[in-house]
């Protein structure tokens, strides 16, 4: 009987642990951010936008998709007020299904119109570019490359890396898809993939594999090859970046934004805060930190030597169109790049 | 109840769109193969565990080995190993592994101890009389291991495999770093592609049946077998089988490559992270916090899920009845679902009926007990088909009540079977990922939930402290779950 009793006071412990446990974890916040973006890049700034606005805040981190996933669930009993995201699809989505706000005309002055919601609901606050990372020594005449078409040589077979699952690798086949037509997207898919191209995990793997020169090409975001570049040291870096002909798909535009929930009691609040994300301070940060591009015209990043977006963003893509993510999936299902 | 809500979710979900959407998008080519698929990957894995565990367990528990109690320790030690750590490990090592190999290699070397702790258990437990009645009645060694021993470790070998078939089924770390399209992976890019949750759960729906179908076959192979000593008294322990110096360097090569295999790349890779992360930057406090919440919403999880599973592992094992049978296989409908599914269709259902325990620590308790209450059940089931039922009818002949032989004499014998399957599930909380992730309460984080965090923005030597603790203390229960085994095995006094 003892194992029982000492079963029933270990229970009981547990319980009154648990208890202590989520009454001092719960310190009323002012306002609730449901974050896409990583603690790790985004804490910093959540800091100063306490101090700045004099509010305390959470946020609850996850990936984008699954808070989205959320965040439709709970519908008006969530009690996030404000959803920063790492992609525009998830905003897009919320916005749909009718759960985001309108923003202010205010706030969206700030930021070029092909940055946000054309019905003002979510608005970006950093962007990225694709671009092709190759290795100085194996393909020099990377730097001559125009278009995505240029890589579909023989002698690139199994020579480009690329990370397949990526969420930007496969807005980048949206682009294509939306640029030239199904079947000419589908075209280039079925040569890309004939080449043998090599499969990572995730960006960093591509950029660290061409960087290492396991193979010579690479497709990536900016920002990662900025990153790296500042933690090894420019002299140690091997591996150089080359932005496409800004006609085309491969040198597409994408953006994190935020969005106001539509449910949230402290919408006031959000708006600061959203104002405060593309504020000169934080847009600086954006800028400094990240290596991304800041939206709001006139920041320039002080630690990193950035191309200025404006050079390459007139590609004719329209945010809005690359909605069509299932397509895509369904069209790297079928040439068999998953 | 609990186990049941999700199926009504899905099914409220999966209607959406009416029949005839879900009807047609079942029927389309890639979902038959994708079912093709995943029942490829759970019959080799499956397979593989079983051979793998049964061998281990046999040369662990049976046979004479030099530092046997290191091996025991060792073959149960993988389960402190998440998949999608192992996953991680191997795929970095060696990209060309991706997919179906790499997904089984992984998930292998990861689940075999759901079959080898309960195979052992059942060995070090099982009394030696009748394998010594068989030889006796002029049966060889290898005839008497077909139809005694393995006969007698069926319940334990195939709850054990069942646990493999729905680890495998429901993980989703493993398969998606190794980019094997599996059904997990498939529901969460389908919602992902356009968050649209209909086709999602049509695919989880599909999951289910494939689920029940598998818990049904696995009954139906319990079958009506009894497992009982040959007499009353107490039972020996087995006397260790010496092998000669071929079969004995064989069995401690075969031991020793499970152990690399399961063991030894993962820990290598970590080590290698450490080394590349400067420690000093670590947050020690913010480790720490980590680690108390870890292992308090575990053990919390743990506890509820054996206090739930005791009535309905005590029937599954004494009383056959349909109603029995339905009650057991709804338990381990929930065990196949991607945590995802069951921490949607939580939030669908706290959100509505339960606003105040939505995202507080109840409701990650709650998703845990959805997801690991099978293999609670499976554990208390095994430990109690063990013991004779006569035992208890004598007792209630002596005049105690129902339930004074439930306390008396049923628990106290499965006792450590049950003790095992609590570690077991707690081993599982600490290491679940996408429900804790959803649902734990703003602001407290597990380790899993900070794991998960830095490997995704590909800060692996930052994230590697963090995986260290997770193995460490998984490793904990583990360890006391080989030693346990052991010393049973040691003790020479007779247990009653």
């Amino acid at each position: 009987m003892s194992v029982r009793r000492g079963l029933l006071a270990f229970v009981a412990t547990l319980l009154a642990a648990l208890a202590t446990l989520s009454a001092c974890s719960e310190p009323e916040a002012d306002l609730v951010i449901y974050s896409g973006r990583s603690e790790e890049l985004v804490a910093p700034l959540i800091e100063d936008m306490e101090a700045e606005l004099d509010i305390a805040v959470d946020v609850r981190y996850g990936d984008s998709a699954e808070l989205a996933a959320q965040l439709l669930e709970e519908g008006d009993a969530t009690e996030a007020d404000l959803f920063f995201s790492q992609d525009a699809g998830a905003l897009s989505a919320l916005a749909q299904a009718g759960l985001l706000s309108d923003l202010d005309q205010n706030v969206l002055d700030v930021v070029a119109d092909r940055y946000q919601d054309p019905q003002g609901r979510w608005v970006a606050t950093s962007a990225r570019a694709r671009v092709v990372t190759y290795d100085p020594t194996q393909a020099p005449e990377a730097t001559e490359f125009d278009s995505v078409d240029d890589l579909l040589q023989e002698k690139y077979r199994g020579e480009i890396g690329f990370a397949p699952t990526n969420a930007s690798f496969q807005s980048f086949v949206t682009a294509l898809r939306v640029t030239r037509g199904d079947d000419a997207a589908r075209q280039w898919l079925e040569d890309f993939s004939a080449l043998e191209p090599a499969a990572y995990e995730n960006n960093i793997a591509v950029l660290e594999a061409v960087n290492g020169g396991d193979v010579s090409l690479g497709l990536i975001n900016h920002y990662y090859w900025y990153q790296m570049q500042q933690e090894l040291g420019a002299e140690a870096m091997n591996a150089k970046i080359h932005y496409l002909d800004s006609e085309d798909a491969g040198a597409l535009v994408n953006v994190a934004g935020v969005g106001v929930l539509r449910s949230s009691e402290a919408a006031d609040l959000a708006a600061d805060a959203v104002d405060f994300l593309l504020s000169e301070q934080a847009q600086q940060y954006f800028a400094d930190e990240t290596a991304e591009y800041p939206v709001r015209e006139g920041v320039e990043s002080t630690t990193y030597d950035l191309v200025p977006l404006e050079k390459i963003d007139s590609a004719p893509i329209d945010l809005n169109d690359l909605g069509s993510l299932e397509e895509t999936l369904a069209l790297l299902d079928e040439v068999g790049l998953t | 109840m609990f186990a049941v809500l999700p199926l009504v979710y899905l099914v409220v979900r999966a209607g959406d769109k009416g029949a005839a959407f879900a009807w047609a998008y079942l029927r389309r080519d890639s979902t038959v193969e994708l079912v093709v698929r995943s029942l490829a990957l759970t019959v080799t894995v499956t397979v593989a565990c079983l051979v793998l565990g049964v061998g281990l367990a046999f040369v662990t528990t049976r046979v004479a080995l030099p530092g046997r109690a290191v091996w025991m320790t060792l073959a149960a030690l993988p389960l402190a190993i998440p998949s999608y750590v192992s996953a991680y490990a191997w795929i970095s090592a060696l990209p060309s592994l991706a997919g179906f190999g790499g997904a089984a290699l992984v998930l292998t070397a990861c689940t075999y101890p759901y079959v080898y702790l309960p195979v052992a258990a059942a060995l070090s437990r099982t009394d030696p009389a009748l394998e010594e009645m068989a030889r006796s009645l002029g049966r060889t060694p290898w005839q008497t291991f077909r139809s005694v021993t393995l006969r007698q470790l069926r319940p334990a070998a195939a709850s054990g495999a069942l646990l493999v078939a729905l680890y495998v089924l429901s993980d989703f770390g493993a398969v998606s770093l190794m980019r094997f399209d599996a059904f997990t992976r498939v529901i969460y890019t389908s919602y992902r592609a356009s968050f649209d949750r209909t086709p999602a759960a049509v695919l989880s729906l599909v999951l289910v049946v494939i689920t029940v179908a598998i818990t049904m076959g696995e009954v139906r192979s319990r079958g009506k077998a009894q497992q009982w000593r040959t007499g009353a008294g107490a039972a020996r322990v087995p006397v260790p089988l010496v092998l000669g110096r071929r079969t004995t360097l064989a069995a401690i090569g075969g031991c020793l490559a499970a152990a690399l295999l399961s063991l030894g790349v993962p820990l290598a890779s970590l080590a290698y992270w450490i080394g590349r992360g400067s420690s000093l930057d670590l947050d020690w406090s913010r480790l720490a916090g980590a680690g108390v919440t870890t292992v308090l919403v575990s053990a919390a999880g743990a506890v509820v899920c054996v206090l739930l599973a005791i009535p309905v592992g005590v029937l599954a094992a004494r009383h056959r009845s349909p109603a029995v049978r339905m009650i057991e296989q709804a338990t381990f409908a929930g065990h196949a679902l991607p945590g995802i599914v069951v921490a949607l269709a939580l939030i669908f259902f706290a959100t509505r009926y339960a606003r105040p325990l939505y995202l507080e620590m109840p409701l990650v308790i709650a998703a845990y007990v959805v997801l690991f209450l099978p293999a609670a059940v499976g554990a208390v089931r095994a430990s109690v088909a063990l013991s004779s039922p006569r035992v208890e009818e004598i007792a209630r002949g002596l005049g105690r009540s129902p339930y004074g032989v439930l306390g008396a004499v049923t628990l106290p014998l499965a006792a450590p079977g049950v003790a095992a399957g609590a570690a077991l599930v707690m081993l599982t909380c600490m290491k679940e990922l996408p429900a804790t992730l959803l649902l734990h309460p703003t602001g407290s984080e597990t380790l899993a939930i900070r794991l998960w965090s830095l490997t995704r923005v590909g800060s692996y030597a930052d994230a590697a402290p963090y995986a260290a603790a997770l193995v460490l203390l998984a490793a904990l229960p583990t360890v006391w779950l080989g030693q346990a085994l052991r010393q049973r095995l040691d003790s020479t006094e007779t247990v009653p």
